[in-house]
């Protein structure tokens, strides 16, 4: 079984969220390892404005590699304060480094989504 | 059902390979990463395992004339040792399958198939053999295909060649096929493939495969060479502007609106000299040099974000704009940097130049009209 960054959240769609930074503060979102590999090499990734309100669940972008595209859902609901312009600019930063510089946005929470813990989310993708 | 598996399979195994379910077989769709194998078949090599595809047998006195009658090309005049793109089609003129036809022997052809199609095709030629001094054997499971495709092809498939057959491999023009052992497994070597690079189709014994392919990757990964999987070759056969049966052609095509009329040979001729009433021949007479309903066209896209199959093309990027065609295949070009796709379109549409837009899951991105191949490769 494949194992995950023990301090994330996950979600269903493979995204996860750090909160780390505490209650006040942005938390950071990307996707997953799984996620990327499963695109294969990813060349364009369509990021929400900062500034943008996002609810948990909605698509919030869409992540394309050569063979396929997925669409990106917010795992938390809350306002865009920044994204990762390295990645816009980059793509293959996901591919290469989903958990760090492959981040994607950080959002001011509001409400959190339905979230899984790494176990849940390893045991979910060994289904 | 459970997919079949290749020969290779266990080689796959142990390189890593992501593996997909493709017509009916259990394929490597990446070994590493797909961007990388495409560019390692531009600039050096790539080993392909492409021992789904379906491998006829056609042999008897009778064999030429049966597939002159069969299919759309002129078999009886193929020489020996060349090989010939061609199509079956149905009397409708819809396209069953496109293939490839190797003359191996005045009385033998090898026809080979498209996965998804070989039981197909298999059925349709044993129905069209009935009458001709010619049988079918489905080499399809016995015969295992290896492609090494790219610009070091040549020097990795002749360095594990036996010294005698090097010359007749170097020498092997496009579309011709010579028996040679290369490191030492009995092969027929063919100058195709399906990359728009120079390369090879090797055709082997399903039982000596996998010794082939490991010598291939020996010989070949001090030159550059990388396996490559399905997600490669499908992103390098659409930059070389190449259909894919299922996208491109279906039964409700005809050749010539695919842009492949010069594969239909109205006018061959039987034994009598006279124009030989192949199936499909007659519609496909009427059709010919009429206006088709539809056309297919190269689209380059201007924005980031990619036409896929089965998306709409649109007369312009304004929301009330009609639908003009569809994308038959699409993707961001590894090449050439922007999003590329194939798409069927109105023939008042299809002028190079032309600006047209296509539905990307709801928001209307340019793309204009271009040629197609969206890449030749440098010679």
């Amino acid at each position: 079984m494949s194992s995950f960054p023990e301090h994330l959240q996950y979600t269903v769609e493979h995204e996860w969220v750090d909160t780390r930074a505490g209650a006040d503060a942005p938390a950071t979102v990307g996707i997953t390892s799984t996620a990327a590999d499963a695109l294969g090499d990813i060349v364009y990734v369509e990021l929400p404005a900062v500034g943008e309100v996002i609810a948990a669940g909605a698509v919030i972008g869409e992540i394309e590699s050569t063979k396929s595209v997925s669409e990106l859902f917010s795992p938390v609901t809350g306002t865009v304060v920044e994204v990762n312009e390295a990645v816009v600019e980059t793509p293959e930063l996901v591919n290469s480094d989903p958990f760090g510089a492959g981040w994607l946005l950080k959002v001011e929470v509001t409400e959190t989504g339905p979230v899984l813990t790494a176990e849940e989310y390893a045991a979910q993708v060994a289904g | 059902m459970s997919d079949v598996l290749s020969p290779l399979h266990d080689e796959h195994v142990a390189l890593g390979a992501a593996l997909t379910s493709f017509a009916g077989w259990q394929m490597p769709l990446r070994y590493t990463s797909d961007i990388a194998e495409h560019q390692a078949v531009r600039t050096a090599a790539g080993l392909f395992d492409l021992s789904h595809m379906g491998e006829l047998e056609i042999s008897g006195a009778g064999a030429a004339a049966a597939l002159d009658h069969a299919l759309v090309g002129d078999l009886t005049a193929l020489a020996l040792g060349r090989a010939r793109y061609t199509m079956i089609v149905r009397e409708d003129g819809g396209v069953l399958d496109d293939l490839v036809v190797y003359r191996l022997a005045e009385d033998r052809f090898l026809v080979v198939a498209n996965a998804s199609n070989v039981a197909v095709v298999r059925d349709a030629l044993i129905e069209r053999l009935a009458g001709f001094d010619a049988t079918l054997h489905d080499a399809s499971l016995t015969t295992a295909l290896i492609a090494v495709q790219g610009p070091r092809a040549e020097e990795i498939v002749t360095s594990a060649a036996e010294p005698a057959d090097v010359d007749p491999i170097r020498e092997l023009k496009y579309y011709a096929a010579v028996n040679a052992t290369v490191s030492g497994v009995p092969a027929l070597v063919a100058r195709t493939g399906y990359t728009g690079e120079d390369g090879f189709e090797l055709f082997v014994p399903a039982e000596a495969a996998a010794e082939l392919w490991r010598d291939l990757l020996a010989a070949g990964e001090p030159l550059g060479l990388v396996p490559a999987g399905l997600s490669a070759r499908d992103s390098l056969r659409l930059e070389a502007g190449m259909p894919l049966y299922g996208n491109e052609l279906d039964t409700t095509t005809t050749p010539y609106e695919a842009g492949l009329g010069r594969v239909v040979k109205l006018d061959k001729t039987g034994p009598d000299g006279e124009p030989l009433p192949f199936v499909g021949r007659a519609v496909l007479a009427s059709r010919k040099g009429a206006q088709p309903a539809r056309v297919l066209v190269g689209l380059r896209g201007l924005g980031k974000r990619a036409a896929r199959h089965g998306y709409d093309v649109v007369m312009s990027t304004a929301p009330d704009s009609p639908v003009v065609g569809h994308v038959t295949s699409g993707a961001p070009s590894p090449t050439l940097g922007y999003p590329i796709a194939l798409a069927y379109v109105t023939p008042e549409m299809c002028g190079e130049g032309r600006e047209l837009a296509v539905d990307v899951r709801g928001r209307r991105e340019p793309v204009v009209v271009v040629p197609v191949p969206f890449y030749r490769r440098p010679r």
